[in-house]
């Protein structure tokens, strides 16, 4: 019986990868822990050691090949006294495709179909709303944000970042890749696995006049920093009546990843936008990535920058000039609809797109709000939209008690009140510390299946 | 002059010296400066007497930490800055500010909410800021401020400025873990920062003795190879001495360094605190032996360098601005209703 190696999953958020290079050929003896290749994934690369002693009887990919599903087969290896692998336990090739060496920079979009069915769709197609004539490039979320960050501390010698494995690292989700080497050590600095000292120190260097931008790696462990952010950063200004303040951007994956349980699991959202004198923004494009981070770093104001783990490696159309931005405060719309409105932020606008879509074959014409900064809040873009749905659908993946949610409902009890036709609907995440086992981590998010429930009953349907 | 002052115990409880043989440095101050000792420390003395009379009187309110027995330590650390350095302390923070050459007028209309305070009268007694004098707060959170001192060292390092902050902590602070986070960061980025540990033997009601595993608090760095040293804290000439040569050592590129004063407050940790945790004898002792005051005074008289008229005179100099100071503050209107929401965020144009 013949051994098929498979690719591995080499992170909680993977779901395909790059096989860069075979370190074996056809007919070597290989034992376990000897290593056979190296796989890219959206964050590292990593080899690939033998799990199991044999002989290479076939490569079943090609060196360079790209976006190759977790789990499909890419290796056999006989095992002793096999004399050739019996035909029938060929595995189906996943139909390599080998991109020049010279693309790299410039990848293929993920392919969707290759993706697992729980993740959210690439939906490009619904958020173009760049005017045609601004030139825009494909890139990851990703991409969009090192390129944000680049491009401000190009123009800016105050700008600086600081954060755990930005710097040699390259970033542990791979954000800051290549800033080290532009802007060297004093300006893209490892720190000490210290948040609560580190955020301080950001917030020192921004009172003192520098544009910090501080990296959690991610926002679970800023709670380990909140008392610097919260009652340093956003109340010094007022406290101090306008004489000092910090003018810096806390950043980092928020939100629930994949797999990684409830203290690596939570939306941040109402946190903080609980808090006067912090801006909150949460980005779902690789155009809002960019556009927003860009304003935040410039910003005068601390800004928590709400990024999202599964988005990284999402690809968009997203504008080139230097000098594009996105105002913090404006909410955008989607895609316009007349039937229901559901407003969401991050992550979830993709999943509500994809309510959307489901709704539109059912004859409900949903209107998608994309929040992207929840402090401010975008309140009046809100109330205009329902004017015309007259409904609300809310969409986010934090906890429903204070959540966005219920932020939402007050404000349309307060503003638009004599326009609903039916009371607003909140979808969020369940209210449980956030399970392991796939099957009930799946329960506790929001689903686009949820949102079409919600969205349904909110139009009596 | 006055001995060192005791803050470790023997086995028996009976006082002893702290570092044993070690007999202080002290700075070789002229007359000129040791008068201008005298001036600043008997300013924060008189100003923070006045404050606790108008807390008694209802003018401030709130939390109120006087800062009466400690000046000895701001006084001789701010005389070795130079322009461009930066201070941060806690919230025992007035003495600091005068010590910084703010305006006594402006720090009390703060103390008593008004709108001619130094933050509006948006902050009071624990969070007063004027980056223009190099000083970065005022912060109300306990040891908030060591992280935040050693990311403003960051700034003057980023910037290849010559200059150094500061950073003001108590003995209670010492034992928070972020002091410990920044330390280590200071020490990694050999950051130009210097720790000056104010320790007045109480965290509150809670004495060192109580509250350390270790009150050797000048060795706290070591396990960062932050050099240390305890300094008589309540002696204005030899904080002067002590902090001269380690903020040489800090400005000359070395980074990190860490001075504990061992000093003593006079007053209760607060306006409110009946201080039951210590006895009056200790009080007493602290003060007729140790005052920092009395200590410069009587270096003066001794060595003919001032008569009692001429420090009456300066006295008497003092309490007019203080009384400046409070009138000002009293009379001050209190800020606009509209100011309740100004300065959350600075709007920016887009």
């Amino acid at each position: 019986m013949s051994i098929t190696i498979t690719m591995p999953a080499l992170s909680p958020t993977m779901t395909e990868g790059t096989l860069l290079k075979w370190l074996v050929k056809v007919g070597d003896k290989v034992e376990p822990g000897d290593i056979l290749g190296e796989i890219e994934t959206d964050k590292a690369t990593i080899e690939l050691e033998a799990a199991d002693q044999g002989t290479v009887a076939r490569l079943l990919v090609a060196e360079g090949t790209e976006g190759i599903a977790v789990n499909s087969p890419i290796a056999i290896l006989l095992e002793e006294g096999e004399e050739k692998v019996p035909e029938e336990e060929i595995p189906a090739t996943p139909s390599p495709q080998p991109s020049p060496a010279e693309g790299r920079g410039e990848q293929t979009p993920a392919v969707s179909e290759q993706l697992s069915a729980e993740k959210p769709k690439e939906l490009e197609k619904a958020a173009p709303q760049i005017p045609s004539d601004v030139k825009t490039k494909q890139m990851t979320v990703r991409e969009a944000l090192r390129d944000a960050m680049a491009e401000e501390m190009r123009r800016d010698q105050r700008v600086f970042l600081m954060g755990e494995e930005v710097a040699e690292y390259q970033g542990a989700y791979k954000v800051s890749q290549g800033l080290l080497d532009e802007f060297g050590e004093d300006r893209v600095i490892d720190t000490p696995i210290t948040e609560y000292g580190f955020a301080g120190l950001g917030v020192g260097a921004a009172f003192a006049g520098l544009k910090p931008i501080v990296e959690f790696m991610t926002f679970n462990f800023a709670m380990q920093a909140v008392d610097q952010i919260i009652n340093s950063a956003a109340k010094t200004r007022y406290m101090s009546g306008g004489q000092m303040a910090a003018s810096i951007v806390f950043r980092g994956p928020n939100g629930a990843a994949a797999r990684v349980a409830a203290q690596h699991s939570q939306c941040y959202a109402s946190w903080y936008a609980h808090c006067p004198g912090l801006k909150v923004v949460a980005p779902w494009s690789g155009a809002d990535a960019k556009g927003l981070l860009k304003s935040a770093i410039r910003d005068p104001n601390p800004v928590i920058f709400l990024e999202n783990e599964i988005l990284y490696g999402q690809s968009f159309e997203v504008p080139t000039d230097p000098d594009f931005t996105l105002p913090i405060g404006a909410a955008k719309i989607e895609r316009a609809g007349a039937h229901v409105t559901i407003a969401a932020f991050s992550l979830m606008v993709g999943v509500a797109l994809e309510a959307a879509e489901t709704l539109a074959g059912e004859g409900i014409d949903a209107e998608v709000i994309n929040l992207r900064s929840l402090r401010p809040l975008d309140t009046a873009a809100i109330v205009e939209s329902v004017k015309k749905t007259n409904r609300l659908v809310s969409v986010e993946e934090g906890w429903p008690f204070a959540g966005i949610g219920s932020e939402l409902a007050a404000q349309m009890m307060e503003h638009a009140f004599d326009w609903l036709d039916a009371p607003v609907a909140r979808v969020s995440g369940d209210d449980v510390p956030m399970p392991y086992a796939a099957n009930l981590e799946r329960l506790a998010l929001p689903s686009a299946a949820g949102i079409v429930t919600a969205a349904k009953a909110v139009c009596y349907r | 002059m006055a001995t060192r002052p005791q803050h470790t115990r023997g086995k028996k409880g009976r006082p002893k010296p702290a570092r044993k043989g070690a007999a202080p440095e002290l700075y070789k101050a002229s007359k000129a400066q040791l008068i201008k000792f005298y001036r600043e420390m008997l300013t924060i003395r008189r100003f923070e007497e006045k404050a606790g009379q108008m807390y008694g009187q209802g003018e401030i309110g709130g939390f109120c930490h006087l800062y009466i027995g400690q000046e000895a330590v701001v006084v001789g650390v701010q005389d070795c800055l130079l322009e461009g350095d930066s201070i941060i302390t806690g919230y025992r923070d007035h003495g600091h500010m005068l010590a910084a050459g703010i305006d006594a007028g402006a720090v009390m209309a703060e103390l008593t909410g008004r709108a001619s305070g130094i933050s509006s009268g948006k902050g009071g007694s624990m969070h007063m800021f004027s980056t223009r004098d190099g000083f970065y707060g005022g912060h109300g959170i306990v040891a908030a401020q060591v992280p935040i001192g050693t990311g403003i060292a960051f700034a003057h390092r980023y910037r290849r400025q010559d200059n150094i902050c500061v950073t003001y902590f108590g003995d209670g602070a010492a034992n928070q873990g972020q002091v410990f986070e920044a330390f280590n960061m200071a020490r990694l980025w050999d950051l130009p920062v210097l720790y000056v540990v104010e320790n007045n033997r109480y965290a509150m009601g809670t004495s060192v003795l109580r509250s350390t595993g270790s009150r050797e608090l000048w060795k706290r760095g070591d396990s960062f190879k932050i050099p240390g040293k305890q300094v008589d804290g309540m002696n204005v000439l030899a904080v002067r001495a002590a902090a001269g040569a380690a903020i040489d050592q800090v400005r000359s590129g070395k980074g990190p360094y860490l001075l504990e004063m061992q000093t003593y407050r006079f007053r209760g940790h607060s306006m409110s605190d009946p201080a039951l945790y210590r006895s009056k004898e200790e009080v007493q002792q602290m003060k007729a032996e140790h005052d920092p005051i009395g200590q410069v005074k009587k270096l003066l008289l001794d060595n003919k360098m001032a008569t009692e008229d001429d420090l009456k005179e300066i006295g008497r100099e003092v309490k007019a601005e203080i009384t400046r100071a409070a009138e000002f503050a009293i009379a001050s209107p209190e800020p606009e209703a509209s100011e309740l929401f100004s300065d959350v965020l600075v709007e920016v144009a887009s």
